[in-house]
């Protein structure tokens, strides 16, 4: 299949680098709200009732997993033979990095969630 | 394959003969010594650690021999501050971290179907550093002069020299030296398993511990360096009495914290990881059936190590930190249990699906599975706020740390040793000493740290010498002290067995009946690590692929001789593992020891104040990487390709991001740049610390201009070098000299407008934590501008002696490489002290 005729999502293919990205976002989601809270609490002294910023960034971060998970998933599910998927072929090879991709979306998730919880429950710089 | 060249046995006898030859380890009492093959310097490395962790149990015995009674006097409070220290800190930085880095330098290479690893040299070099800087450390506690902060070393107890003395040095410069072996160790794994694949092994193929290896070496590069930015604040505190760390002079102490624990915890699964990768090496063996799940354990192993970076300040719960921040924390510490869970339970279902066949290595494996559990569930407890603020400091920790990093670390080791020993040695251990061993080891591990969950909720806290009767505790704590001699009667067990091994008859090769490539090694030893390197088609592939063993020996697939009298390698690409390029790799020599020995200098007479003689340390030490690099490296080949076999040709010159060597540049800048994003962080900490940062009424600031002219220098020097480095590759080998002339010029011109800054104005480092932070980035940006000048020196005196030529650019690529780091270094740096107080 010519790259042509191949939709977007199945052009970008998983390499190394894709797959830390869901994680990579838990990082730079965590250090965000880390960072958030650290500044706003020791220059305001107090962070918003409804922090805007901190829900924007952390709806940010949920859409790029689900984005990175949605593409990982195409590619798991590409033409071929029946799993398992453990050959030494390219498409293996692909199948296997897209599938660890999909589940490291999955935690990195689960992880932004956690992060964001306290936000919910604690109001105040206490 | 009748009519394949390898048919013929005299043709594969004068191979053998050939590799043999170049393979041969120097003989001789000192010559020995001078060795670089993995498997020499893998053995001292094991054995070295093994040393430090029978030490360090010592130590821990005469702890629990002092608290068997209460009121007891067996050692002084000043002795035993120094036992717990030291007992922490060699556990830590003396066997555990360097035993993983020693297994792996002894397996990778075996695993991988290479001969050696790409940097063997390096690898020896990391060997004497640790070794010279663990007996300095260790040794410190014969002349009563120990670090006795603890293994976190906190300031301000620490960096006020009259309340700690040369002990706080000696842990902080000693180990930092350790500090330079492990980042060593970490390029070389990191490189090794990218990069030296034997031909078809593709990322989905490779062994799992490969990948603990690879996700453990990078965690050191963002983890090890934060610790060494913690490390250069705390000595210019003690040395030069900079006031990072001391609240009356705008420093503090939660800075050392931060950074500490940044590295400390994921330090315990640096730790953890490897450990547990020896399971996913024997579980199949002995399950007898590929693992479940193997992307559940690529998840695991990466999920674990970004979570982990996101565990520090559960360290910290009782600093009185801000409620929120603290649940950022809690939230990590519990998310990171998923992944942890998930390859027990992968392990538990592979054993679950196969044929267990109950050797003593599993017997190991599945008994600290059982501990590890226990650990990992106290570990959920004090990640919670509340919770940690009952049990913090106190023994409930002692007992939650012990249980984790004896099942997670000490016995999974103990595993791999049984399961290993026949690879390493070629004879069995025995199988009665070792099931012996572990009940003692196992039932003395509970005896001695579960008691200690109760003193610990009793009240008991951690780090005293002795406890009063009326407390009640004398019963749990006399348990904890039969039990850990328990457990030591098992290490005696086990140490009993290895001095009994050379007597043991050979063991049959592959004894264990195991799947995967490093158990191609034969028990006659073989220096030459594989006798061809094989095409790899699965997993498993001496179950799996037909007449592999035979057709390995017989030399029927890649580089099956050494014409040249070299020692090669073969280089394949990341993703799929593409044959790439033979390189050759570097024989025995005395330059690793030396180097080590020279450095080891630097750090070991600052220690005692002697700052010339240091610099002279760190002058020949500077020679002797140039001149290792002048001699040892970028060689140029007398001939451009060589067939590898089946009509395969490489070239055996490569540059560029394929080579290791720009790898290596690579990933060392990326742990450098992580020590410096340590002490940016440092500045930015003391801005959110202090109302106004520079403070108001500190008058002496560096201004705008010299850091913008400074700046300015350092991407000049870096645009010349690009810029040279892409004319150089197209022919203009003058043009690209004299751009090179004008990069060291901007670059020496550098460092003096990085210093004019806070220079002109006067800041006094001494007086508060603003001057002292802008000095420090300051400094460390003009150093790298030396360090980048004396690179661009020697690319240019490379090219005058016709070492590099456009077809051999491989100098100039891995400069260039430092040079774009060097860039960002002098933007993040001069625009914080430069602009930043402009806008804040």
């Amino acid at each position: 299949m010519s790259d042509e005729r191949r939709k977007w999502h199945e052009r970008l293919n998983v390499t190394l680098w894709t797959l830390i990205i869901p994680p990579t976002v838990w990082a730079g989601h965590f250090l965000f709200s880390y960072l958030w809270a650290a500044i706003s609490c020791a220059k305001e002294g107090a962070f918003a009732k409804f922090p805007t910023l901190f829900v924007a960034g952390t709806v940010l971060a949920l859409a790029i997993i689900l984005l990175s998970g949605w593409i990982a998933h195409r590619q798991t599910g590409m033409r071929g033979d029946s799993p398992p998927h453990d050959e030494g072929t390219e498409i293996d090879r692909l199948r296997f990095l897209a599938k660890s991709t999909l589940l490291l979306a999955g935690l990195s998730f689960v992880g932004v969630l956690f992060t964001a919880l306290p936000v919910v429950f604690i109001g105040d710089c206490r | 394959m009748s009519l394949h060249d390898q048919d013929d046995p005299a043709l594969r006898a004068a191979q053998e003969q050939r590799l043999r030859a170049v393979w041969e380890p120097p003989k001789g009492l000192f010559l020995r010594w001078s060795d670089t093959n993995n498997n020499q310097v893998g053995k001292w490395y094991v054995l070295t650690a093994f040393g430090f962790m029978l030490f360090a149990g010592v130590l821990a015995l005469i702890m629990r021999t002092q608290l068997a009674a209460p009121d007891n006097d067996l050692v002084g409070p000043g002795t035993f501050n120094q036992l717990f220290t030291l007992h922490g800190s060699v556990m830590m930085f003396l066997f555990a971290v360097p035993m993983f880095e020693a297994v792996s330098i002894i397996l990778l290479p075996q695993l991988l179907g290479a001969r050696d690893l790409p940097f063997p040299r390096l690898s020896a070099f990391g060997y004497w550093s640790f070794l010279l800087g663990g007996v300095f450390v260790s040794g410190s506690i014969f002349f009563d002069a120990a670090p006795d902060g603890g293994w976190f070393m906190y300031p301000p107890l620490t960096t006020r020299t009259d309340l700690s003395g040369l002990g706080a040095d000696i842990w902080m410069l000693g180990l930092s030296f350790i500090e330079v072996s492990s980042v060593a160790a970490a390029v070389e794994l990191i490189v090794g398993v990218l990069k030296c694949r034997p031909p078809g092994m593709r990322l989905n193929l490779m062994p799992l511990y490969a990948w603990y290896i690879l996700v453990v070496a990078v965690m050191i590069l963002f983890a090890f360096p934060p610790l060494i930015a913690g490390d250069v604040l705390f000595e210019m505190e003690r040395l030069l009495d900079w006031p990072f760390f001391d609240a009356a002079r705008g420093g503090d102490p939660l800075l050392w914290q931060h950074l500490f624990w940044i590295f400390g915890h994921p330090e315990v699964y640096i730790v953890f990881l490897p450990s547990i990768a020896l399971f996913a090496m024997l579980v199949p063996t002995f399950a007898r059936r590929h693992l479940l799940g193997y992307p559940w354990i690529v998840l695991a192993a990466v999920g674990t190590a970004f979570l982990s970076f996101g565990l520090w300040v559960h360290h910290m719960f009782a600093t009185g930190l801000p409620k929120i921040s603290l649940g950022f924390f809690s939230a990590a510490s519990e998310a990171v249990a998923i992944p942890t869970a998930v390859q027990i339970f992968v392990f538990i279902v592979t054993l679950w699906a196969g044929r267990v066949v109950w050797s003593t290595p599993l017997l190991y494996a599945t008994g600290s599975l059982a501990i590890f559990v226990i650990g990992g569930l106290t570990g959920v407890m004090v990640a919670l706020a509340p919770f940690d603020w009952q049990a913090h400091d106190t023994y409930f920790v002692v007992a939650h740390l012990h249980y984790v990093l004896i099942g997670g670390t000490l016995m999974p080791l103990f595993a791999g040793l049984y399961y290993y020993w026949p690879l390493v040695t070629g004879k069995k251990l025995s199988d009665r000493l070792g099931r012996i061993a572990f009940w003692l080891i196992f039932v003395g591990a509970n005896l001695c740290f579960f008691p200690m969950h109760l003193s610990g909720l009793e009240g008991m806290p951690r780090r005293v010498f002795t406890y009063p009767e009326e407390l009640g505790l004398g019963g749990l704590n006399l348990a904890s002290t039969i039990g850990s001699f328990i457990i030591a009667a098992g290490v005696a067990v086990i140490v009993f067995d290895l001095c009994r091994s050379p007597w043991r008859k050979r063991a049959p090769r592959n004894p264990w009946q195991a799947g995967t490539l490093e158990w191609l090694a034969l028990p006659e030893d073989e220096n030459w690590g594989i006798r061809s390197i094989p095409l790899i088609e699965s997993r498993y592939p001496i179950w799996d692929q037909q007449d592999f063993v035979r057709k390995v020996d017989e030399g029927r697939y890649f580089l099956p001789d050494a014409e040249e009298g070299r020692r090669e390698t073969i280089i394949t690409s990341v993703l799929d593992a593409r044959p790439v390029s033979v390189i050759r790799l570097g024989g025995p020599g005395w330059k690793p020891m030396l180097t080590a020995l020279a450095l080891g200098g630097v750090f070991i007479l600052t220690t005692y104040h002697l700052y010339w003689p240091a610099l002279v340390c760190g002058v020949v030490t500077l020679a002797m990487v140039l001149w290792w690099l002048w001699t040892g490296t970028a060689e140029i080949p007398e001939k451009p390709c060589k067939p590898i076999g089946h009509g395969m040709e490489l070239p055996l010159y490569i540059s560029g991001s394929a080579s290791p060597g720009w790898w290596a540049m690579f990933i060392t800048m990326m742990a450098d740049a992580t020590a410096f994003s340590g002490l940016v962080f440092g500045y930015y900490f003391f801005w959110t610390r202090h109302e106004a940062f520079p403070p108001a009424g500190m008058t002496a600031a560096p201004g705008m201009t010299w850091p913008m002219v400074a700046l300015a220098l350092g991407l000049a020097g870096w645009l010349m070098t690009v810029a040279a480095r892409e004319i150089h590759t197209r022919g203009g080998v003058g043009t690209a000299r004299l751009l090179l002339v004008g990069g060291l010029a901007t670059s020496i011109a550098g460092v003096p407008a990085g210093l004019a800054g806070p220079w002109l104005s006067g800041m006094d480092p001494t007086a508060h934590s603003y001057p002292a932070i802008v000095w420090t980035l300051a400094i460390w940006t003009c150093l790298h501008a030396a360090v980048a000048a004396i690179m661009q020196a020697y690319v240019l005196a490379r090219s005058l002696a016709g070492r590099m030529t456009p077809h051999h650019d491989a100098d100039i690529r891995n400069v260039t490489v430092y040079m774009h780091f060097f860039a960002l270094t002098v933007v993040a740096a001069y625009a914080t002290i430069g602009l930043f107080p402009e806008v804040a």
